[in-house]
């Protein structure tokens, strides 16, 4: 019971999560710049955000539903760091593995984009409403390709916990390279996962303000902006687990090195796409989405399912 | 959701200045557009009468931030107009220079501004960092990077000397290849072509009807150039094309401005080369013989005109400032309309707008409802009886201007 108590908390729980997040941000901010021509912020920056916003007055909108509007910054805090637990990091397992846990991970990765709606919705102003409805528009279109592109890997594994597919590709490293439609589905869809240009539409400033944050301050922003960092460390670490077999279970050392770079390697990629690329219209971002994004991933499920049958004979 | 209004601006993140829309929206579709204008006036119109002529050259000068030459060079060919006066060859010559390496900078800040507006970071950071060649080039030249304080009536202030000159052509090199990098950007990058192709479109029957000018009207296909149609400084002796396009939408501002920077490369070139020798300035009288004049300046956002009115004394009766914004205003509402609200910002921003440049009147709006004008009698008959309640004697002020 102690043991359980200092993983969820200290290691590799909440206060770990909660450094590496801050770290995320300050590569993600710092590559961002770079690739852009400019010097970028100094490593503590995130942290130094997070602490100054932490101590502002909180305003809450009169309008708006007082008990929703603080409660569910939390919420999303808690979700994403919760689906942490359950993807393996530097092992081949996860902390508490279950059968299935792929799909629980998948709907607490959902959880954060469902209080992002609410908490839009219930600070009842126009900007944060439109940045609602958007949101929720951009979830029906990024979903659905984000989870076949990781249930193809799950169905050539023949396993759907996330510790049992990493598993299955570190004995069969080889395997992985049949995903290749996945990641690239999966990378792109993490974009509007996280809200990251070219699918920043929930949050575009020159458009609707701040979004769905725009009535937002003081620490509840603040835990909103920590839980968008958690959400980025959770899906790097989500897709390093199923897409890059790289896992050495023996030295936890070496394996921890190899997570980090595999999870900055991630958000390179994340940070490359989002400085190459214009922020899309929410009409061309769902037409995209369902267009290329889908039947990619259909070809990804498709593939898995061709292999297996291969190998099964 | 029904039809709903929502407010951008006086105070949005997708407008540099105040200026207020309000967009009918149907989810995400614009249904109708409303612009106010009048958040910005700063009566430099009425102020140019209190100042002689030198002087509202800079106070002119100061109309925008961005144009500040187009609006002193349109001013002061207004006052040699009228004062007969003959400018020498080299100093239309150094007009045009600035002229042209200002629309470089206008161009180029637009550019990051687009890119900014369609949530395209990358460019905005690209494009105000190639800017900055332009800036140093124009601080070399004037001792300014903006408000650049070369024009006086006759004339110019400063002379430019051939190692400036090779500095210049040195610039060139290093911004024709930036230009070249970003037409290719505009004709081939996805995402930004998906973003601007077919936004905010006026065709070239409505530019005519609106009386649409600069990069907005060629962009739909019309050929004119107040360079070309009417030449003043030096562009009567320059070989150059007026760029159109035949998109009429923000793609073709885009394109018509970014190519419009080679060919101000190109006259950059010209001017160097062809500047004659001799005076840059000479001798204007400081009190202007009565008479009328208007001018015509092709600025970076299109046409400016002022017209200056004197009486003989040495401060104008009367100076108007018609600035390209409001041209292009009057057709705002037609391009947004039918529109998705994320292009909005976008759609503002390809007429380039400078509204602080363009507004010529306050318009109080009470918050519970109701909204009056003031005219001039009217403003001052209010901060009349204003001091008088502070307790401030207003005796020795009369009512009207023609009782003073």
């Amino acid at each position: 019971m102690g043991i359980a108590l200092f993983d969820i908390i200290v290691f590799p729980g909440f206060i770990f999560l909660g450094i590496l997040s801050l770290v995320a941000e300050f590569t993600d901010r710092k590559l961002n710049a770079r690739l852009q021509n400019r010097v970028g912020p100094p490593w503590y920056q995130p942290l130094a955000d997070f602490i100054k916003l932490s101590t502002k007055e909180t305003i809450v909108p009169e309008s708006a539903s007082s008990r929703m509007f603080r409660a569910l910054p939390l919420f999303a805090l808690a979700s994403a760091s919760t689906a942490f637990l359950y993807i393996p990091i530097w092992s081949t397992t996860s902390l508490f593995p279950f059968s299935c846990d792929l799909i629980v991970v998948l709907y607490l990765l959902t959880v954060p984009t469902l209080t992002f709606f609410l908490a839009g919705w219930f600070s009842s102003s126009l900007y944060s409403e439109i940045g609602s409805i958007r949101t929720m528009t951009q979830l029906f279109a990024y979903e659905v390709p984000l989870y076949m592109a990781l249930l193809g890997p799950a169905i050539l594994a023949d396993n759907w916990s996330i510790s049992g597919i990493a598993s299955y590709y570190y004995i069969h490293p080889l395997m992985a390279l049949f995903n290749i439609p996945g990641l690239l589905v999966s990378l792109v869809a993490a974009q509007g996962k996280l809200e990251r240009a070219p699918f920043d539409i929930p949050d575009a400033e020159t458009e609707i303000v701040g979004g769905t944050f725009t009535e937002y301050n003081g620490r509840f922003l603040a835990f909103f902006r920590m839980s968008i960092d958690v959400e980025l460390v959770v899906v790097a670490t989500l897709i390093a687990a199923v897409f890059f077999p790289l896992f050495t279970p023996a030295n936890a050392i070496v394996g921890f090195l190899i997570y980090l770079v595999k999870i900055l390697f991630v958000i390179f990629l994340l940070a490359v796409l989002r400085t190459a690329l214009a922020r899309l219209r929410i009409e061309q971002m769902v037409s995209f989405c369902w267009r290329i994004l889908a039947p990619l991933a259909l070809l990804q499920v498709l593939i898995d399912l061709i292999v297996k049958g291969v190998l099964a004979h | 959701m029904g039809k709903f209004v929502i407010p951008v601006g006086p105070q949005h993140p997708a407008l540099e200045e105040p200026e207020s829309f309000s967009l009918m929206l149907e989810g995400e579709r614009v249904a109708a557009a409303n612009v106010t204008l009048g958040y910005n006036h700063r009566g430099i119109e009425k102020a140019c009468e209190s100042r002689t002529y030198i002087q509202d050259i800079y106070l002119l000068e100061r109309i925008c931030g961005i144009c500040s030459h187009a609006h002193s060079t349109c001013y002061v060919q207004t006052v040699e107009d009228v004062a007969g006066l003959e400018v020498p060859k080299r100093a239309l010559y150094i007009r045009s220079l600035i002229g042209e390496l200002e629309r470089v900078h206008s161009h180029l800040l637009w550019l990051g501004i687009a890119g900014h507006e369609i949530g395209f970071e990358s460019l905005f950071m690209y494009s105000w960092k190639d800017r900055e060649v332009v800036m140093d080039i124009l601080e070399l030249l004037t001792g300014n990077r903006v408000n650049y304080g070369m024009n006086t009536v006759g004339g110019v202030r400063r002379d430019i000397t051939p190692e400036q000159a090779q500095d210049v052509l040195k610039a060139l090199v290093i911004l024709e290849e930036k230009t070249k990098y970003y037409i290719q950007l505009a004709n081939e990058e996805v995402t930004l072509i998906d973003r601007l192709q077919g936004v905010g479109r006026l065709s070239k029957e409505d530019v005519l009807k609106y009386g649409a000018t600069g990069p907005v009207m060629r962009a739909a296909g019309v050929s004119r150039d107040i360079r070309k149609d009417d030449p003043y400084a030096a562009y009567g002796e320059l070989d150059f094309e007026v760029i159109t396009d035949t998109h009429a939408d923000v793609l073709g501002r885009t394109v018509v401005r970014v190519k419009e920077l080679m060919e101000s490369y190109k006259m950059i070139r010209q001017i160097l080369k062809q500047m004659p020798d001799g005076p840059i300035t000479v001798r204007a009288p400081k009190k202007i013989p009565a008479g009328e004049a208007v001018s015509r300046y092709e600025a970076p956002r299109g046409e400016d005109i002022h017209y200056l009115r004197s009486d003989g004394t040495d401060k104008p009766d009367r100076v108007k400032v018609r600035a390209p914004t409001l041209a292009n205003l009057a057709a705002i509402s037609n391009m947004l309309e039918g529109g998705y609200l994320a292009d909005v910002p976008i759609v503002i921003a390809a007429i380039d707008p400078c509204f602080s440049c363009t507004d010529r009147a306050i318009k109080v709006v009470n918050a519970s409802g109701g909204e009056s004008m003031f005219d001039w009698e009217g403003l001052r008959r209010y901060s009349i009886d204003w001091y008088r309640k502070q307790g401030i004697d207003m005796k020795g002020t009369k009512l009207s201007r023609g009782e003073d």
